[in-house]
């Protein structure tokens, strides 16, 4: 099952911790991997550490140019884009009264609009393929909010959003989207937390502990396999239970 | 016939499947041949890489029929 032989599959925000993990699951899948982020470092030592069938393709999110030509660069690396995963995201947390329109339009544009350009721009070979999968990785906070993350949780919303709007439309076409929707998970951001933090934020989790990035891994490997052929539109929350919905 | 439309018409037939006799010069990809909105984003596509030419997505809105998509391919390539 979720075998990915065969397949490729460009992820972006691969140097973080959630997206390396996921390059890892889907190459330990047999998928060939095309590895994106700012920062070349991470991305090489990743490569090297999948060895063969990874491609290091750097991008800069924000600079809409380098976007658009993200999906080229890919195609030619490795012969076509069969899943993608937006997986790339940042953070300008502010209390909504002191956000700047700098602070909210950076995050739109890096965690929102560059995975409307990528999904646009890997289209056309899903279409002629009649098989794509595009997983947006979202958050709770898309569908909870948070306090001093209103840009945030607006663009993991407006992902949400985007995907369910372009699965009705290539459904027909082999192609599926669907989000991810990951709760609280050891990463390095989350690694900044006080250990008073970390309490109180597990004393709404159910499960009583942070989750794994392999657990976000898992999720995505499953929407890009070909048995989630008929899961489309969906978002797959994995937070531990802190938001059943 | 052109050469043009013999063309067009081949990739028309393959995606849409439909019968050639149906194809006529005012035949309507949507309303006479049965396409919806995202077939004629891939007949377009398909015209693009069939002829290697590049469609823009203002010209692509006016090729409406058979006849509009085969005088637009013949004065663009």
């Amino acid at each position: 099952m979720f075998d990915l032989t065969g397949k490729t599959a460009l992820i972006t925000g691969a140097s973080g911790g959630i997206g390396a993990q996921i390059a890892r699951t889907l190459h330990g899948a047999g998928a060939t991997v095309g590895l994106s982020g700012t920062r070349v470092e991470p991305l090489e030592a990743l490569a090297a550490e999948l060895g063969a069938r990874a491609h290091v393709l750097p991008c800069n999110l924000s600079d809409a140019e380098a976007v658009t030509a993200l999906p080229k660069q890919a195609i030619e690396a490795m012969g076509g884009v069969d899943i993608l995963v937006n997986n790339a995201g940042i953070t300008r947390d502010n209390l909504f009264m002191r956000m700047s329109d700098d602070e909210w339009s950076n995050v739109i544009e890096v965690n929102l609009t560059a995975a409307m350009r990528l999904s646009r721009g890997v289209l056309r070979g899903m279409m002629k393929a009649r098989w794509g999968r595009i997983v947006n990785i979202s958050s709770v906070v898309g569908a909870t909010g948070n306090p001093g993350q209103g840009n945030y949780a607006a663009a993991k919303a407006g992902l949400v959003g985007m995907s369910k709007s372009l699965a009705y439309e290539v459904a027909s076409r082999g192609i599926t989207v669907n989000a991810v929707a990951p709760g609280f998970i050891t990463t390095a951001m989350t690694d900044k937390l006080t250990e008073d933090q970390k309490a109180g934020i597990l004393g709404n989790v159910p499960a009583g502990r942070m989750g794994e990035p392999e657990e976000i891994a898992a999720a995505v490997l499953y929407l890009a396999s070909a048995e989630a052929g008929y899961t489309t539109g969906t978002v797959l929350h994995v937070n531990g239970g802190l938001a059943m919905i | 016939m052109s050469d043009i439309a013999d063309r067009v018409k081949k990739i028309v037939v393959e995606h849409l499947g439909v019968e050639e006799s149906k194809i006529t010069e005012s035949a309507s990809f949507i309303d006479d041949l049965g396409a919806d909105s995202l077939d004629t984003v891939e007949l377009v596509m398909a015209f693009e890489e069939e002829f290697g030419i590049e469609i823009p997505d203002d010209a692509a809105e006016t090729i409406q029929t058979f006849g509009d998509a085969v005088k637009f391919i013949s004065e663009a390539s």
